[in-house]
């Protein structure tokens, strides 16, 4: 219902805007490039809603447009383009594989700006932003270590991309750090989102013995599953509970509102810059959903004081000693990855198991 | 009662009647679409088929889009005349992409003129490689060239990962799966300053050209007619039929692998795992809406790409969802095959016989 009511007033807005410029009646158009579809109720469904608390922030001084399900192919710069020709003020792209479409279309419309999430490209008109989701992979890999029977974490991976591996080694870390004994074992699928893969591999987890699930993948199919043979699991990117009552214990929540709303009102006031920005826990990019009520008092004080010690800055999902997974030395005792470390991050910490896919 | 009766000849005016009808017909069950959704039918309609004609960016894009499924549409005509089912262009069209890339990529920042034609001559030696799988098995072993086609295309897929993923992956790309952006003298021109039509579209018309010749004029057209229609006949003709098996799967691979090139080395500038987004399935529709004949295929080409632009458009000003280009390549494809039928059959209204049908109302 509250799409259909989005539409029509979308459809009076464009009706009222055909045949002048988009600033001539004050409003700032937003666009929203999305990789899956705004139903993944993961990923591009986060984006979406954050788009949607844009327009619910500056009413009907802004019009924002979407697209989604734009393939990172060759598609992605016609679509890109079309939102710069139609007089968007402000251009989310928000995948990886946006990179260079978006610095293409950038150059060519040096007035518009450009928003691309998790890459490393920029330019005067073209901004990154990212979220350090490690974080939230810290709390959640501690529940884990906790919550584990058979010692079995199952992961679900995308692709062996700096942001995943990044992942799995904060969960890895924080999970060992409080159960010597747990073991992670990760089946790459090679996509963002394709919820009959998702199922495949998390039921191939559980029958590997695995009894809490992870992913990095934006569909809640594994949360189903989890919820069908009665384990525990971690939602991403949204809040997943509905699809596994029972089973998720908590999600990572991606929350970009805060940042767009911050990005769109610097575009009106006219102090936008290109800037690199890398939230977190506490400027709230990345949330953490509620804790399940399956958790033991123990487990759930374990996890919001890593939530509080990290907010704090007294927590760092990577602090030394940690070695490499051939067992070359990273980082010394105490010491903490920079920041350069973990976006270029392409090896296993000490302990997982398996070999990065090449 | 309504019988289908199969028609002595093939009507003549249906076979051409046909697609126009089937869509007109979809755009009548778009309008129709549209309505339910409480969108203005006409505007829907107009933002999908007409507006994108109205802007020399939307034409440019549409030939972007055209230039692949032209290129793999007239390649797979010549099997589908003579029976011979490629479902697996997707595939072919893949490793053409990745030959070409790996060849722009091993010669990375050498200048000169034939940097592209060698790598055009490696995707269509690649697509023709693809192709030679199925057309070995088929004539050996006998196996169902539309599997193997089809399943092959998973393969191209995953190798084409791999290989991004891995050896050619972006040395300076902080381990993203993509290749470094090809440079200029390995880079597709463009026809004009600013757009992104390319001079591929000109060798698919060149390839449109060669293609009506040789089924007008060239006995190989010919065979491939009567190899489809009358395989005996053809056999007493003394047309060997496995040659015709490796013409036609080497020749729509070949098409298919050069195709793949141009969009790696155009549009896209660089190998990423996303290349193939389905031009290789889209072209079976664009084949059959342009029935097998290369100037009906150059038609088909330009009204399916039209529904991209048109679907994207719709979708950017009207906020409607992106399945509404899928919907409408379904219905071009469900309309003519079951227009087809009238082609073939016609419609008799038989006088009820009564035992039968009592029988069936009582049933």
């Amino acid at each position: 219902m509250q799409r259909k009511a989005l539409k029509l007033a979308a459809l009076g807005l464009a009706a009222a805007l055909i045949g002048g410029p988009a600033l001539a009646d004050g409003k700032t158009k937003v666009g929203f490039v999305y990789v899956g579809p705004v139903g993944d109720h993961g990923w591009s469904y986060e984006h979406d809603q954050s788009r949607l608390a844009v327009e619910a922030e500056f009413g009907d001084k802004v019009e924002t447009t979407y697209v989604e399900k734009v393939s990172e192919g060759p598609d992605a710069e016609r679509v890109i383009q079309q939102l710069a020709r139609s007089g968007h003020d402000l251009i989310f792209t928000t995948s990886f594989g946006f990179m260079n479409p978006t610095l293409k279309v950038a150059k060519q419309f040096p007035k518009v700006k450009f928003e691309h999430a998790t890459g490393f490209k920029r330019a005067p008109n073209l901004a990154t932003y990212s979220a350090r989701f490690y974080e939230g992979r810290t709390v959640i890999g501690l529940i884990a270590g906790k919550m584990t029977k058979t010692n079995t974490v199952g992961y679900i991976a995308s692709f062996p991309i700096p942001e995943v591996v990044r992942g799995i080694n904060a969960a890895y870390l924080a999970a060992k750090s409080v159960n010597p004994d747990v073991k992670f074992k990760v089946i790459w699928v090679s996509t963002w989102f394709d919820p009959g893969k998702e199922a495949d591999a998390a039921k191939a987890l559980i029958d590997q013995g695995a009894d809490v699930l992870m992913q990095h993948t934006d569909s809640p199919a594994a949360m189903q599953v989890a919820e069908e043979r009665g384990i525990y699991a971690f939602g991403q990117a949204s809040d997943m509970k509905r699809f596994g009552p029972n089973a998720q214990l908590t999600s990572i929540v991606d929350n970009w509102a805060p940042y767009y709303i911050a990005r769109v009102k610097a575009v009106m006031d006219g102090t936008w810059e290109s800037t690199d920005t890398w939230d977190g826990i506490k400027p709230g990019m990345v949330g953490i959903a509620p804790l399940s009520d399956k958790l033991p008092a123990d487990v759930k004080a374990l996890a919001q004081q890593a939530i509080d010690d990290i907010v704090a800055g007294t927590r760092h999902s990577f602090t030394g000693p940690i070695n490499k997974q051939d067992g070359s030395p990273w980082l010394k005792a105490g010491e903490t990855a920079s920041d350069g470390d973990l976006a270029s991050m392409n090896f296993y910490v000490e302990g997982v198991e398996g070999a990065l896919p090449k | 009662m309504i019988r289908l009766e199969p028609r002595p000849t093939a009507s003549t005016a249906m076979i051409y009647i046909a697609p126009a009808a089937a869509i007109l017909l979809s755009m009548a069950a778009g309008m129709g679409l549209f309505w339910a959704l409480g969108e203005d039918p006409v505007r829907g309609i107009g933002m999908v088929f007409i507006e994108p004609l109205t802007d020399w960016f939307y034409i440019s894009e549409i030939s972007v889009k055209g230039t692949p499924l032209l290129l793999i549409a007239i390649g797979l005509s010549f099997g589908f005349r003579a029976g011979i089912w490629n479902i697996g262009a997707e595939g072919q069209f893949t490793v053409g992409a990745l030959a070409g890339g790996a060849t722009a990529l091993a010669l990375y920042d050498m200048e000169g003129l034939w940097v592209l034609p060698l790598m055009a001559l490696a995707s269509i030696a690649a697509g023709m490689a693809w192709a030679a799988i199925p057309a070995f098995l088929r004539t050996r072993l006998n196996t169902n060239e539309i599997l193997v086609t089809l399943m092959l295309t998973y393969v191209a897929t995953h190798i084409l990962s791999i290989l991004v993923h891995g050896p050619l992956k972006d040395p300076t790309g902080f381990n993203f799966p993509e290749s470094r952006l090809f440079h200029d003298a390995a880079t597709v021109p463009v026809l004009f300053e600013g757009a992104r039509a390319h001079v591929g579209l000109l060798a698919a018309f060149l390839v449109v050209a060669v293609a009506w010749l040789t089924l007008r004029y060239h006995v190989f057209g010919f065979q491939m007619k009567v190899t489809g229609q009358a395989p005996r006949a053809a056999r007493f003709a003394g047309f060997v039929q496995p040659r015709a098996v490796w013409a036609c799967l080497l020749i729509s691979g070949g098409l298919a692998g050069f195709a793949g090139m141009l969009e790696a080395a155009g549009p896209v500038g660089q190998l990423v795992p996303a290349i193939p987004v389905g031009y290789g399935f889209t072209a079976i529709i664009v084949a059959f809406l342009g029935r097998l004949q290369p100037l009906g295929i150059l038609f088909a080409s330009f009204v399916m790409a039209l529904t991209y632009i048109g679907g994207e458009a719709a979708q950017i000003d009207m906020n409607l969802p992106n399945a509404i280009t899928g919907v409408f390549q379904g219905m071009f494809l469900f309309l003519l095959l079951g227009i087809d039928v009238l082609t073939r059959y016609r419609v008799r209204r038989i006088p009820r016989r009564p035992a039968p049908s009592a029988a069936l109302r009582g049933a």
